[in-house]
């Protein structure tokens, strides 16, 4: 069993208040967030996140009515310092890996949390496994 | 194969000739000695009854309008007293005035008999329990249905329009086995019943839906049937005819229109002479039975084929082929003829999004745009590029429809307004300056 990190993604229009519809849902059902972020484009966006309860966000938000997915993502612990990012981008460079969308944030234990979407999964997840890189899970950010 | 009225539905066309030209011949001198109105139009026409001895002068009669039911306003065109009158309906007028139309007795008893023998061929009957959740009220479609499924003695719930929740938990608890609806509403009962947690699929015992008051598409029934697994059925019908009349049979090959109560003629727009049997061209009835308002050589405003050949199901009945499309329907954008049936019929093939949507039409400058709101409701991706490609896959479709290039604005799950009688598929803000 390979550990991924579940993202939560949302179709929304362009438009004043669809946010605050967002934040109710995860508000009634008590989901916390780690992360969010959202990539615009014209007319509609997609709102992606990262919460402590992925499940039961994808169910809430589909008896909703949104238009919503959920993403394997890999999720990498690295350090706060300077050159951090370069190892990691050298070694997903090397193994020839392309990245297709990345976020980052710190955690809880002042390290930096580096979320990446990459096409081939299974691939990817062996080629750092062999790098000795570790994996996380949403457990690892609560 | 069971038959509501089997001597008249499966006599040989030869006698249904022979009571078509009694029938005309005896219409024609009735409007004309009892309607003001008929007499002067047929007198500025130059036409005597006299002159109409078999279907074959059709061609010589004047046409009537949609205008004239308008400029007659309420009752000028009606062919018997007050006193005779049974029932009134009124469609909504767009502008300005309704159009009122009056029935006598016979002619309530008539259009349930239409819709009897309707209802009987696609296997409704006593055991059925039908939900009409077409509007009643002025609007035909509720009461026309009711009537019609009364009088084939199934146990009628007359829910009206509306009211979601409580048409999916009746349908449920009653075991309710058919209903009659807009198809554009009952796409919409679908999803409701879903979001209830109730598949009308698995949870009901709904096996026949009797669709009409828009055009749609053989590609919504295909999408209908395969999401609630039920047999859709077309119904035809207007208000100026009596409202909602024919069914198809189960054979699903075409409505059938009742040869000794309507004649039907199907004609080149532009020159006004017969098309070819089965070619598309405008629909234009002359009722042979009605009392309370005849209407001779009446031009519906529908674009349609008309089949003559006898069904497999026995019935020797001319058929109406699907709708074509309104011609008051259709919006003209950028020169080009455009209906929103051909919208609708390119979005079904799409399982992303709903098959409800608006066509907005914006005039920037000296051109018209054209965009579709299109509502997603099944798109699971995280990346913006396969919205892009969602998007760009169905403008092309489009394209190719329409000849015309229209834009696709991606919308959320239940934007788009439900309607509960015909659906609005049109915002139309471009402005008209002299």
């Amino acid at each position: 069993m390979t550990k991924t990190i579940k993202q939560i993604s949302l179709f929304a229009e362009n438009k004043t208040g669809r946010l605050l519809k967002v934040a109710e849902v995860l508000g009634r059902e008590g989901i916390n967030i780690r992360a969010f972020t959202i990539a615009e484009s014209g007319d509609f966006g997609i709102i992606r996140l990262i919460v402590d309860k992925p499940d039961l966000a994808h169910i809430a938000f589909k008896k909703e009515g949104f238009t919503v997915s959920e993403t394997d993502l890999i999720g990498i612990e690295i350090d706060d310092t300077p050159g951090a990012l370069r190892d990691i981008a050298s070694l997903f460079s090397k193994g020839n890996i392309n990245i297709e969308y990345s976020y980052a944030f710190i955690g809880r234990n002042q390290k930096a949390i580096l979320i990446i979407r990459v096409s081939d999964l299974e691939n990817v997840f062996t080629y750092l496994k062999d790098k000795g890189i570790h994996l996380l899970e949403i457990g690892d950010l609560l | 194969m069971p038959y509501w009225n089997p001597e008249i539905e499966t006599m040989d066309q030869k006698g249904l000739r022979q009571i078509q030209n009694e029938k005309l011949v005896k219409i024609v001198k009735y409007v004309y000695d009892c309607s003001p109105f008929y007499k002067k139009r047929f007198d500025e026409f130059g036409v005597k009854p006299e002159d109409i001895k078999s279907i074959d002068d059709i061609g010589k009669l004047p046409f009537t309008f949609k205008k004239d039911l308008r400029d007659t306003y309420p009752t000028g065109m009606f062919c018997v007293p007050d006193k005779e009158i049974v029932r009134f309906h009124a469609s909504s007028g767009t502008t300005g005035k309704p159009t009122v139309v009056g029935y006598t007795q016979n002619d309530l008893d008539a259009w349930a008999e239409s819709l009897a023998r309707g209802m009987t061929s696609i296997n409704l009957g006593t055991d059925d329990k039908i939900q009409v959740s077409y509007g009643y009220g002025l609007f035909t479609g509720g009461l026309g249905i009711h009537y019609g499924s009364e009088k084939i003695g199934a146990a009628t719930l007359p829910i009206s329009s509306g009211n979601t929740e409580r048409q999916i938990t009746l349908m449920k608890d009653l075991d309710v086995t058919a209903i009659c609806c807009t198809p554009s509403y009952f796409s919409y009962l679908i999803e409701a019943a879903d979001h209830m947690g109730c598949s009308i699929k698995d949870q009901t015992k709904l096996r026949v839906g009797v669709f009409g008051a828009e055009p749609w598409s053989e590609s919504l029934r295909k999408r209908i049937e395969e999401r609630s697994g039920i047999k859709a059925y077309d119904v035809f019908g207007t208000s100026e005819l009596s409202g909602p009349l024919f069914t198809e049979c189960t054979e699903q090959k075409g409505m059938h229109i009742w040869a000794d109560l309507f004649l039907f003629e199907i004609l080149d727009p532009e020159t006004n002479e017969p098309v070819k049997d089965g070619e598309v061209g405008e629909m234009v009835v002359t009722t042979l039975a009605k009392e309370a308002l005849p209407l001779i050589r009446y031009r519906v405003g529908d674009l349609a084929s008309v089949e003559t050949a006898v069904c497999p199901c026995g019935r020797t009945h001319p058929r109406l082929m699907r709708l074509k499309g309104r011609s008051d329907d259709m919006i003209i954008v950028r020169g080009l003829n455009v209906f929103p049936g051909q919208v609708e019929y390119v979005l079904v093939k799409f399982p992303e999004v709903s098959s409800h949507f608006m066509i907005v039409i914006d005039r920037v400058g000296e051109l018209d745009s054209m965009t579709v709101q299109v509502e997603l409701i099944d798109m699971a991706s995280d990346k913006l590029d396969d919205y892009y490609k969602l998007k760009s896959k169905i403008e092309h479709e489009l394209q190719s429809i329409l000849n015309l290039h229209a834009e696709v604005e991606f919308v959320s799950r239940g934007t788009i307004p439900r309607s509960e009688g015909k659906a609005k598929r049109v915002t139309d803000n471009r402005k008209y300056q002299d």
